[in-house]
């Protein structure tokens, strides 16, 4: 057997918007241009910006720009600014307010952001991997430019509360962005009802096609196009010939995944087995999950296994056909461990230990049996080469600094 | 930037078959407790080595019989990474057989090599040299245990890459021999810091005691003192041509030439004289030069003393030199 659970990384295509996203690679039209081809082109994108606009209930007053990931997204509503702050350094607002849990899709442009002198202030998440409202409220000054949190952690399914955020953050005038990437499918989304300013997502989160994803800009909010060329594409703010297939599935596959159906099915059935796997890794010894439950994605296991590596639990999955991910330093190509991992509180040895359980709508109880079969048979052998289970007594300092 | 770093890595991909194996079934792990050790006749020591940024740690069991200080069997535990736990089997595998002083010259690149399907191909991808390197660690813990001595008078404490195991003093030598100005050139040549990348400068995957960085900037400060003192020695014994010395040693060179030859001629005459700037008018250079005492009110001062004093300069400093009264 074969289990993905590495769905906050990227999903599967649902086989219902594959077929529509091969179907609709006939539409081959530019939408700009007069003739049959283009008039096809244009009813077929309107359809899903119907079903985009409608679902997530964005304004018409709003823009929703394609674009070909939620990192492009939130580039482009980071820089927009940087762009009014190195147009007027002496008067311009220079100040961006952020969290140590965002993605590096964030903190990337936010680093590029302070070389050219504009300040980040990245605020902490407590145990629960939760940012705190009072610190926010008091990072604030009359020079922060924009205020972006992320909806809820790829690595941990904490969900930060945003409505509170863009409250508060409109409140002072001061525009709100939230890295959505985790929220649709998992979350019900309503744009009106949470008030941020923009909203970034990437549609293959949610069984939807790569290469494309939505930026939404709340009207009146500030907007500098960095991709240039056509005025008839985007409405000028982001050039370049439409991925028509793209955008159209996307659009079907964001009808369905925040259907009142889909986001049902999410919190009932794929919960009870979310639940499930959960307490059967409880259930063994020296094991440990984090987040609590009521403000975590529904689909999500965060856990440590005391004793094992993250990277050598990862590779005895994968024999087993299991595919989980891992904050440990390992398993990535620079040796650098979760740091969001490390900001709900636990040293770098717990980041090391660290392992993600992401479930999706496909995700089988069966499947989940399997996994916990396999994690039954798995933990004790990696923890019979763990020399932190060895018998002697004779525990390093080392050792005892995980306990 | 090139093609191949288009697409991120897999550090799986790179594991040799034997890592993997050894990942999969470890051959020497395992412990052995104070009552196998009776039965075998030897003496168990039990050591630790912890590489806390990285998050591994192994412990070590040695059986030794002490008649012949021989390592009679040995086995590890590990809380690591594959690449942690198939290092740490290699080593406690090539441990077996060898009397504890040997077991001390088994490094983190011997317990690589061993992991190779073919000599040609490393076994592990650079970062994950890193995880051997904990194997090393832990026999000089083991040795130090059994000797009863503090470890560091096991190593040379001189490594400053641990990974490729790269001393101080080879560092210093490449950078001296091959001119070295950038950190990046000791990495090519040497292969310190091509692996974990920690030793290259602060910020790294662990902290160091010393950085690639420091070691360069202190050579390169070195070379160029030495350098100037080389300049200093050669002024003094007139082998530097005028055009390569500082702005210093030109007016000692200069005045070292007026102060032998031609301010005894002005001297008697009641006069004297000073150098006031040297100035590069290339391809001459323009020594401006002011009369003191009788001199400055001698008629002789611009047409034959500045004759003598301007083809004196010329002959015994450098013939791309003029004299300028002031």
């Amino acid at each position: 057997m074969e289990v993905y659970l590495d769905n906050n990384s990227t999903t599967p295509m649902d086989p219902k918007i594959q077929e529509i996203y091969c179907e609709s690679t006939k539409i081959f039209g530019n939408a700009n241009v007069i003739y049959k081809q283009g008039i096809e082109c244009r009813a077929a994108l309107n359809g899903a910006y119907d079903k985009i606009y409608d679902s997530l209930n964005a304004s018409d007053d709003d823009d929703i720009i394609f674009t070909s990931s939620t990192t492009e997204g939130n580039n482009a509503v980071i820089k927009t600014f940087l762009d009014a702050y190195l147009r007027d350094k002496e008067n311009g607002k220079n100040h961006i307010i952020s969290t140590v849990a965002e993605h590096a899709s964030i903190k990337s442009p936010l680093a590029y952001c302070k070389s050219f002198g504009m300040e980040v202030t990245y605020l902490g998440t407590d145990e629960n991997g939760l940012i705190s409202l009072e610190e926010l409220k008091e990072a604030i000054t009359d020079k922060t430019a924009l205020v972006t949190v992320l909806y809820a952690s790829n690595e941990t399914g904490a969900i930060q509360p945003i409505k509170e955020i863009a409250r508060m953050c409109q409140a002072a005038g001061i525009p709100v962005h939230t890295d959505a990437a985790q929220a649709i499918g998992k979350i019900k989304v309503d744009l009106q009802d949470l008030g941020v300013n923009y909203f970034t997502w990437s549609a293959h989160k949610f069984h939807g096609p790569k290469g494309i994803g939505g930026l939404y800009v709340k009207a009146k909010s500030p907007y500098v196009t960095h991709i240039h060329g056509s005025k008839n594409v985007m409405g000028g703010k982001r050039a370049g010939s439409v991925y028509n297939n793209g955008a159209i599935a996307m659009g079907e596959a964001i009808e369905m995944a925040n259907s009142d159906m889909s986001i049902g099915y999410i919190a009932n059935h794929t919960k009870k087995l979310r639940d499930k796997l959960e307490a059967a890794i409880l259930e063994l010894e020296d094991t440990k999950s984090y987040v609590p439950k009521d403000h975590r994605l529904n689909n999500i296991v965060v856990a440590s296994f005391r004793g094992i590596e993250g990277e050598a639990m990862l590779w005895d999955m994968n024999e087993a056909g299991i595919y989980i991910s891992t904050g440990s330093s390992c398993s990535s190509e620079d040796l650098e461990a979760s740091a969001v991992v490390e900001a709900l509180g636990e040293k770098v040895e717990i980041a090391n230990a660290t392992v993600m359980f992401a479930l999706s709508k496909f995700t089988t109880e069966a499947e989940i049996d399997y996994v916990i079969q396999e994690l039954k048979r798995i933990v004790p052998r990696i923890r019979e080469i763990s020399m932190t289970y060895a018998k002697q007594e004779a525990f390093s300092a080392f050792i005892e600094d995980h306990h | 930037m090139a093609r191949s770093d288009m697409i991120s890595g897999n550090v799986w991909e790179q594991y040799s078959k034997k890592v993997q194996e050894r990942m999969n079934n470890p051959v020497a792990m395992g412990e052995f407790t104070q009552e196998d050790a009776s039965k075998a006749n030897a003496r168990l020591i039990v050591a630790d080595f912890g590489a806390e940024s990285c998050g591994d740690a192994v412990r070590l069991f040695w059986l030794v019989d002490e008649t012949t200080d021989t390592i009679i069997d040995s086995k590890f535990k590990s809380f690591g990474c594959g690449t942690a736990i198939a290092s740490s089997d290699a080593m406690a595998e090539l441990c077996i057989g060898k009397t504890v002083d040997e077991a001390i010259k088994i490094t983190n690149t011997e317990v690589e090599a061993f992991l190779r399907d073919d000599d040609g191909t490393p076994a592990v991808p650079p970062q994950k040299m890193h995880c051997s390197v904990m194997a090393y660690d832990v026999i000089l813990e083991a040795a130090s245990q059994y000797k009863g001595v503090d470890r560091d008078t096991l190593v040379n404490q001189d490594i400053v890459c641990e990974c490729a195991r790269v001393t101080h003093q080879e560092i210093i030598n490449a950078i001296r021999e091959h001119d070295i100005k950038e950190v990046e050139q000791i990495i090519d040549i040497t292969k310190a810091g091509a692996f974990c990348k920690s030793c290259i400068r602060p910020g790294g995957h662990e902290p160091k005691d010393i950085y690639l960085v420091d070691i360069l900037a202190d050579v390169r400060s070195q070379m160029d003192q030495e350098a100037l003192e080389a300049a200093a020695n050669t002024t003094t014994s007139g082998e530097m041509s005028f055009d390569k010395m500082t702005i210093v040693q030109r007016i000692h060179a200069v005045d070292a030439v007026i102060a032998e030859y031609i301010r005894p001629m002005l001297v008697m005459d009641g006069g004297d004289m000073e150098i006031v700037d040297i100035k590069e008018n290339l391809p001459y250079y323009d020594i401006y030069i002011r009369y003191l005492g009788a001199c400055g009110s001698c008629a002789s001062g611009s047409t034959g003393t500045l004759y003598a004093i301007e083809s004196t300069l010329k002959s015994k400093v450098d013939e791309n030199i003029r004299v300028l009264p002031i």
